[in-house]
């Protein structure tokens, strides 16, 4: 599987009618069926730009309930903007996004996320309980502080990633894994029924790992749904129920065994779109 | 020292001490007139330092959430911007017939442009590819550029000479009178309500920005509120402090706060409460010293903390910083010392509760261990003095030069070489580095190997059935050089 990373440059640039059409539709809107007709995340025609550069084309998903989905793609392909544009973070130039049939803004309870770890300056003068207890400032409401349940929440979460001891710990002074952990637990103080992760494993040390592939499985477990950015090919099969193959617009997504395979990977990292990339960059004013 | 020389001397000395008593009556003085306008000040003076005082406060409190939130600079273009405000305001004031002196008016103006020019550092940064610096100094010298302007126009109308507007720049807080100290108290209560009531959302929002939007936490607006608190405070600051440098009253006291808590709520409290000491004794001290600006002055005595709490700030001090650096140092040496120790007696070691080899005290010359690693014989003889006093080592009391470990140094020495080639061994058998490099490695990491890395290096080793006796080295000893 690595050797389709080191392919990339080699592979000739394709721009043959299929790569830039849709791809094959089948594992794009399975039906979940059976027990949920709503299902916990859909989205329906999104494409998100910034600065007039479209990054993501119309992507169209629906998420099955209770299982863990692998987003999987190369570097610049759209994942965290797939996340933040979920989650009204960044504008979307059309399409909705909706969970268990509703807008974001109505179901904002029911969405846990876990930022990537550089995205904030841990050097902050908060403990590691502190900033668990974020995750339920939702809950609490304007203007109100931390009440002890609300603590003793926290504290729980904190303990399920292992770090109990660490609460009053200023967060600086924690490793990297474990500040990834305190990440994790603020999400976990959130109740959520719909996660996204960003890039939890990247950097982390054995025993972090294992603690969130821990998480994951109880979080399953108790039917929610997960969604995280992950980018190592080589765990996607031990980790994960379900993957999205993404580069700028879905390649594939469903059930790990029926499309993590060798050709959908390789229309993911080998041929790039440069069709689309020069697309995106034209409608950006950019003279090549 | 001949005679000759003597009695000038004498006379030097006499002059000097009679310096000396001058300067101690001089400074017994004004100590006297200082505590006398700090604690006892006539009433325009109370009212100069009460009112920098409440300023110190209020801007250290929410200087705290502009500098974590790193808005610190967006706070100097915005009271740059004030000042062409000002000056259309007296305009506008004299146009529809008034003096133009209204001070409220005037604030007024100040605080619209202001907001119009932190209004302008967002528009640049969001509408062009400026980095936020450019903007802030696009804006910051083009609003004040404006404002000289505007005050060069003023000085030449009829009513414009005498306005004082100038003092708006460096700031002026004699001309403080009752109602101006009613302001400064009204916003600053403003300030420690939202302070209080917002705690938790400013700051999450400046934590984790991403996390606050996504929670639906309104940052724009936060935000805004944020700005216009700050807005307020450097706007009341400009008569007392001026515009250049009231910037320093949000800045200076929370940067200062950090040195002495990991905690947010102690540092915001400590912020203020530094903030209006800078105020206090700044005010006091420029009335003492007529000649001196109150605005530098206090600006000054904030400094004077800010060095003072990076020095000795209790939880990030740079002496504090450096304790914990020379005792880590300390500890090195120590855990050297005793391996060095032992890797010498090894060959004649049984066991480490070997009685009869500690009774005989087979004893290591101090040369022997001089060769052992890159230490001076100075550095040598302190280490073995620290070591003697915790009991690890003993010298001979008469020579110095044979050095013998005592029993508990004996059981250290042996878990110290243990540690270090668990991890020599771990890295040849596991990581496939050469025998002759992973000395260097082990020695870094035998110091903060704790007992969980040792069960599980042992785990991995498969150590257990050796229980814990010391494995042999995997690479030579040779030349008795360990490092």
């Amino acid at each position: 599987m690595a050797k389709i990373d080191s392919d990339k440059e080699d592979v000739p640039v394709q721009l043959n009618a299929s790569s830039l059409a849709p791809a094959p539709d089948m594992s794009r809107r399975i039906a979940t069926g059976d027990e949920h007709p709503v299902c916990p995340l859909s989205i329906h025609d999104m494409t998100v730009a910034y600065h007039r550069k479209p990054v993501l084309w119309d992507i169209d998903l629906d998420m099955p309930e209770g299982k863990l989905i692998g987003i999987v793609g190369p570097n610049g392909a759209g994942k965290s903007t797939l996340i933040k544009a979920c989650l009204d973070l960044i504008p979307k130039a059309s399409g909705l996004v909706s969970y268990y049939g509703k807008p974001y803004s109505k179901q904002r309870g029911l969405v846990g996320y876990v930022p990537q770890r550089e995205s904030v300056d841990w050097d902050f003068p908060v403990s590691a309980l502190d900033v668990v207890a974020m995750g339920r400032y939702g809950k609490i409401g304007w203007c109100r502080p931390v009440s002890k349940a609300h603590k003793k929440a926290a504290f729980d979460a904190l303990d399920r990633v292992g770090l109990a001891d660490y609460a009053k710990r200023q967060i600086s002074q924690l490793s990297g894994g474990q500040q990834q952990r305190v990440f994790l637990a603020r999400a976990l103080a959130q109740e959520a029924k719909v996660y996204f992760m960003d890039e939890p494993f990247a950097a982390v040390d054995a025993a972090t790992e294992k603690a969130i592939v821990q998480i994951l499985h109880d979080l399953k477990s108790t039917g929610r749904t997960t969604l995280v950015v992950h980018h190592d090919l080589q765990t996607v099969r031990e980790y994960f129920d379900w993957v999205v193959l993404l580069n700028m617009r879905i390649v594939a997504a469903g059930p790990v065994e029926e499309v993590f395979s060798q050709e959908n990977l390789q229309k993911t990292y080998g041929g790039k779109l440069t069709l689309l990339d020069q697309a995106a960059q034209a409608m950006a004013g950019i003279k090549q | 020292m001949g005679t000759a020389h003597g009695s000038p001397h004498i006379h030097v000395n006499n002059e000097m001490a009679g310096g000396f008593v001058g300067t101690a009556s001089e400074a017994e003085g004004a100590i006297q007139e200082f505590l006398e306008i700090a604690f006892v000040p006539e009433f325009h003076t109370m009212l100069v330092v009460l009112s920098t005082l409440i300023l110190g406060a209020a801007a250290g409190m929410i200087g705290t959430f502009l500098l974590l939130r790193k808005q610190s600079l967006m706070g100097d273009a915005l009271s740059h911007a004030t000042l062409p405000g000002i000056g259309i305001a007296f305009m506008v004031m004299v146009a529809f017939g008034g003096s133009g002196k209204n001070m409220p008016g005037l604030l007024i103006g100040a605080a619209v442009f202001g907001l119009v020019g932190a209004g302008s550092v967002l528009f640049i940064t969001r509408n062009t590819r400026l980095k936020s610096d450019a903007a802030l100094g696009i804006v910051l010298s083009v609003y004040f550029g404006l404002g000289v302007a505007l005050l060069g126009i003023i000085q030449q109308m009829p009513t414009g000479s005498a306005a004082g507007l100038n003092s708006f720049i460096y700031g002026k807080p004699s001309t403080v009178i009752i109602e101006d100290l009613y302001l400064i108290a009204g916003v600053a209560l403003a300030v420690t309500i939202v302070c209080t009531l917002l705690f938790k959302e400013l700051a999450l929002l400046c934590f984790d920005e991403c996390f606050a939007s996504a929670q639906g936490w309104p940052i724009t607006r936060l935000d805004a509120s944020m700005l216009a608190l700050a807005t307020a405070v450097l706007v009341i600051g400009l008569q007392a402090v001026g515009l250049i440098l009231v910037i320093a009253m949000l800045i200076i006291p929370p940067a200062a706060a950090r040195f002495w808590t990991e905690k947010l709520k102690p540092m915001m409290i400590g912020s203020a409460v530094i903030g209006a000491l800078s105020g206090w004794f700044g005010a006091v001290i420029s009335a003492m010293a007529t000649s001196l600006p109150a605005g530098a002055v206090i600006v000054l005595m904030a400094t004077t903390i800010f060095l003072f709490s990076m020095i000795f700030g209790s939880s990030r001090g740079i002496l504090k910083q450096a304790m914990g650096q020379y005792r880590l140092r300390r500890k090195i040496g120590h855990q050297h010392l005793l391996r060095a120790c032992y890797e010498s007696l090894e060959s004649r070691i049984e066991s480490v509760a070997d009685e009869v080899f500690l009774s005989k005290g087979s004893s290591v010359t101090f040369d022997s261990l001089l060769s052992k690693r890159s230490w001076s014989p100075k550095q040598l003889r302190r280490l073995i003095q620290r070591s003697t006093k915790s009991g690890d080592v003993t010298s001979h009391p008469s020579t110095e030069n044979e050095i013998r470990l005592t029993s508990q140094g004996l059981r250290e020495g042996a878990r110290l070489v243990r540690n270090h080639r668990l991890w020599e061994i771990y890295l040849i058998t596991h990581a496939d580095i050469a025998p002759s490099h992973v000395d260097r490695d082990a020695d870094q990491i035998e110091h903060v190997l704790d007992s969980d890395l040792i069960e599980r290096l042992e785990q991995l080793l498969d150590t257990h059935g050796a229980a814990k006796s010391v494995p042999a080295s995997p690479h030579e000893l040779n030349g008795g050089a360990v490092s």
